[in-house]
């Protein structure tokens, strides 16, 4: 898939996508969800872009998290979810029937919304990952847990109490672990769900930095409530409503040229 | 009158003190239940002082006071209840003596108080010992050192002697019993004659030789018992007790505080660390001690499992609905149904089919006497674990929904499987709440005692559960438990009064063991808490 460097254009017909001149790690397309018999996504296609962070925004209940949640396939732990369309990760379909999705959920990380660190050392929080995936060696979960612990920037802060409870972190510094934690399996997309709205605006800063960082090596996909910090942080952002994808492309396009009226009125505030 | 009473409720004052009171009144009552079994428990092993009453018409009476009441329908008059003992001289323990018929106390250093294997306590003045029909020592300060001197010797005898029945002639016994299962077994088969049987009889026959020789040695023993303490008490009655008899000797009246503080101790090890006699009126309680802790583990081992399976299910795998909540609400039910419910099941299932299948299938040679098909600590304990298995899913079951769903998403975003997350993030956290549940199991079968009269404890169990005949451990038998024995030895024994004292020890024990369980469940829990503490962000 590398060196595609050709149009990879979303031809989605219900909302304006801007043509995106990028090698694409996740291909959406024409993907709808039902809870039951509700519509929660509406024919949603999209690509984003390997080693750039793609932002979410939207009003609450747009349907960002779902959407979030189908990259990793976590919406297949509720009951009565049903699934249209397509993801393609590095071109495999991962709803295909042959994908195991532990190792989907290897190759795609997660961090939360709110910090949820198991009730674990810092250590054994890290490891866990590296562990489940039959990692046993001493010497190289030592490695990995100082690796990504640096990779989110805690290292300094934690090193002398790798072995303490994880519970006894500040918030930001628990959704750091998380991060930590998330990329210890080195993951090729990592999904953020609002990670910063539990934080204050210090740890909030950190994080950003962090995510400005961590694209060098991942694709980061972050949902986000506050446009402020997907202007910041993102190359692209995706404006949601309703279940649909309303409008797609570079940050700086959508936050100053939005092609969309519904795209304008929730920017500017006069909406949402 | 009524704004100001208006006012005064309104502002919560009144409702303050309504509910502290209640408190107060449930602390009070729980004090004094504590307090009662402290001092009735802990004061029976106190030596008490002899007193002897001389009556106003010449006689006299000596024993140990026990209390004192109002003479019913005399006012101002009281009378005693004395412990005289000697119950085989004078057919009772006790007399009531009105106190206006007391013409003089006093406490003569002299009096000893006799601890003997029959017949309770011997009150009274060493006379002499003898040694078959002749006389040794005269009088009571020979008497008494010929004693001192000769009861160390008599109390090695009677530990041999037991020793030997227990030991040797126990094991010959456990060897005969297996030689003729064998033989029965043989018998089933059809054989009637052959190799196998006369090695059978050879054995037999070696066994009884064996047995011979273990005779002599008992006979042998047996004759240099011959030694005998004579004790003369009031109303010149005498009697001649056998040296193998006696326990302790002591003279309360002579004895300084820490003289007593010392009986004092040993009597309370003799209890804890004893066997029963006298239909457990006397003696020790170990056995007891040893067959309510066993089963209490037993019942832990069996119903943890149990319960926590159970709950993992019900809240992990099952689909939640109508179905799922009416079996929670049987299962919170079953916790209050009456224990001697469980009990008839477990006689009727557990014992009679369950254990009548098992020796029909693997004890065949064995019957018609039952092996597992009778009342035994596995059944009791199979019982109880069925009784308590209710509290262990509830709390597992709480504790399981205590845990916040982001934690089980992580875990699965890392790419765990159900099963990893389940094993390596859930059981881990929801452990302090198992604890908890196992804690409150714990103390509920402690305490039971209806259902386990029916499935397997008896007044007096000839042999503990584990012992040194092959397998060592042995849930087929029968054993003693102390919330048993307190109604027992209260309510069954032939002399109540004597025993009562007793009752109260037990009970004391009784709760000792179970707040000792408890607290070692709790200590441990706290523990896991500090490990595994779950995220209270």
């Amino acid at each position: 898939m590398g060196g595609n460097v050709g149009i990879t254009a979303s031809l989605n017909p219900g909302a304006e996508t801007a043509s995106i001149l990028e090698s694409p790690m996740v291909e959406i397309d024409h993907l709808s969800l039902y809870y039951g018999e509700k519509l929660a996504l509406k024919d949603v296609s999209m690509s984003i872009p390997k080693h750039r962070v793609t932002a979410y925004i939207g009003p609450s209940g747009c349907g960002k998290s779902t959407l979030l949640r189908c990259i990793n396939r976590m919406n297949d732990l509720v009951d009565g979810v049903r699934i249209q369309g397509t993801i393609r990760i590095g071109g495999t379909d991962i709803y295909d029937r042959s994908v195991d999705v532990t190792e989907l959920r290897k190759r795609v990380g997660m961090v939360f919304q709110k910090s949820n660190p198991f009730p674990k050392s810092i250590f054994e929080n890290v490891a866990y990952g590296p562990r489940i995936l039959g990692l046993q060696s001493r010497s190289d979960l030592e490695g990995i847990v100082e690796r990504s612990l640096r990779g989110a920037a805690l290292w300094d802060e934690v090193s002398d109490r790798l072995h303490e409870s994880a519970l006894g972190l500040s918030g930001g510094q628990q959704q750091r672990l998380c991060i930590a934690r998330a990329i210890a399996v080195e993951p090729d997309v990592l999904l953020m769900d609002e990670p910063c709205s539990a934080l204050d605006p210090i740890a909030t800063a950190r994080i950003e930095e962090l995510m400005l960082d961590l694209k060098n090596s991942y694709t980061i996909v972050i949902v986000t409530h506050n446009m402020q910090q997907a202007a910041r942080v993102s190359d692209y952002t995706g404006f949601m409503l309703l279940g649909e994808l309303v409008e797609f492309g570079v940050t700086r396009d959508l936050f100053t040229n939005p092609r969309d009226k519904r795209t304008e009125d929730y920017i500017t505030g006069r909406f949402g | 009158m009524s704004g100001r009473f208006g006012k005064t409720w309104r502002g919560g004052e009144p409702f303050i003190w309504l509910t502290g009171g209640a408190l107060a009144l449930a602390l009070l009552l729980v004090a004094g239940l504590i307090g009662l079994i402290l001092y009735n428990g802990l004061g029976f092993f106190w030596p008490r002082s002899v007193v002897r009453l001389t009556l106003a018409d010449g006689t006299s009476m000596t024993g140990q006071v026990v209390e004192r009441e109002p003479v019913p329908g005399s006012v101002g008059e009281y009378r005693i209840k004395l412990k005289v003992a000697n119950r085989d001289l004078y057919g009772a323990d006790f007399q009531w003596v009105d106190e206006v018929k007391v013409a003089r106390r006093d406490y003569p250093p002299e009096i000893a108080v006799i601890e003997r294997t029959e017949w309770g306590l011997l009150i009274g003045r060493l006379s002499e010992m003898r040694e078959g029909d002749a006389v040794v020592a005269k009088g009571p300060e020979a008497a008494l050192a010929e004693l001192r001197k000769r009861v160390p010797e008599a109390a090695r005898l009677r530990r041999e002697i037991r020793g030997i029945e227990t030991g040797e002639i126990g094991a010959i016994n456990h060897e005969q019993e297996a030689l003729r299962l064998r033989a029965k077994g043989l018998e089933r088969k059809g054989v009637t004659a052959g190799p196998e049987l006369a090695a059978i009889e050879r054995e037999l026959a070696s066994l009884h030789s064996r047995y011979k020789t273990q005779e002599t040695r008992l006979a042998a023993l047996r004759a240099q018992q011959g030694a005998s303490v004579v004790v003369t008490a009031d109303g010149g009655k005498e009697k001649a007790l056998p040296l193998s008899q006696v326990l302790d000797v002591y003279f309360p009246n002579a004895m300084g505080t820490p003289a007593k503080a010392w009986h004092y101790v040993t009597r309370l090890w003799e209890f804890v660390a004893d066997e029963p006699r006298e239909s457990n009126t006397e003696g020790g309680v170990f056995p007891a001690i040893f067959g309510t802790v066993m089963m209490v583990v037993i019942m832990s081992i069996l119903v943890t499992p149990l319960g926590v399976l159970a709950a993992f299910y019900l809240r992990e795998y099952a689909k939640q609905g109508p179905f799922v909540s009416a079996v929670r609400i049987a299962v919170n039910n079953l916790a209050g149904v009456p224990s001697i419910v469980f009990g008839v099941f477990g006689v009727g299932f557990f014992i009679y089919f369950v254990g009548g299948s098992i020796d029909r299938l693997f004890y065949a040679d064995a019957l018609p006497t039952p092996t597992y098909g009778t009342g035994g600590i596995l059944w009791a304990s199979l019982t109880l674990a069925l009784l308590t298995v209710p509290v262990v899913i509830v709390a597992t079951e709480e504790g399981l929904a205590a845990i916040p769903r982001g934690v089980r998403e992580a875990s699965l975003a890392l790419s765990a499987t159900k099963l990893e997350t389940t094993l390596r993030v859930v059981l881990p956290a929801v452990m302090p709440s198992i604890l908890t549940g196992l804690i409150l199991a714990m103390a509920r079968a402690a305490g039971e005692v209806a259902p386990l009269m029916i499935t397997g404890v008896v007044k007096l169990a000839p042999s503990l559960p584990i012992d040194g005949f092959w397998p060592f451990l042995h849930l087929d038998r029968k054993f003693m438990h102390l919330g048993f024995h307190i109604y027992d030895v209260g309510f069954q024994s032939p002399n109540v009064d004597a025993a009562r004292p007793m009752v109260f020890a037990t009970t004391l024990l009784l709760l000792s063991i179970v707040v000792l369980l408890n607290l070692f469940a709790i200590a441990t829990r706290n523990h896991l808490r500090r490990k595994y503490a779950t995220s209270a962000v």
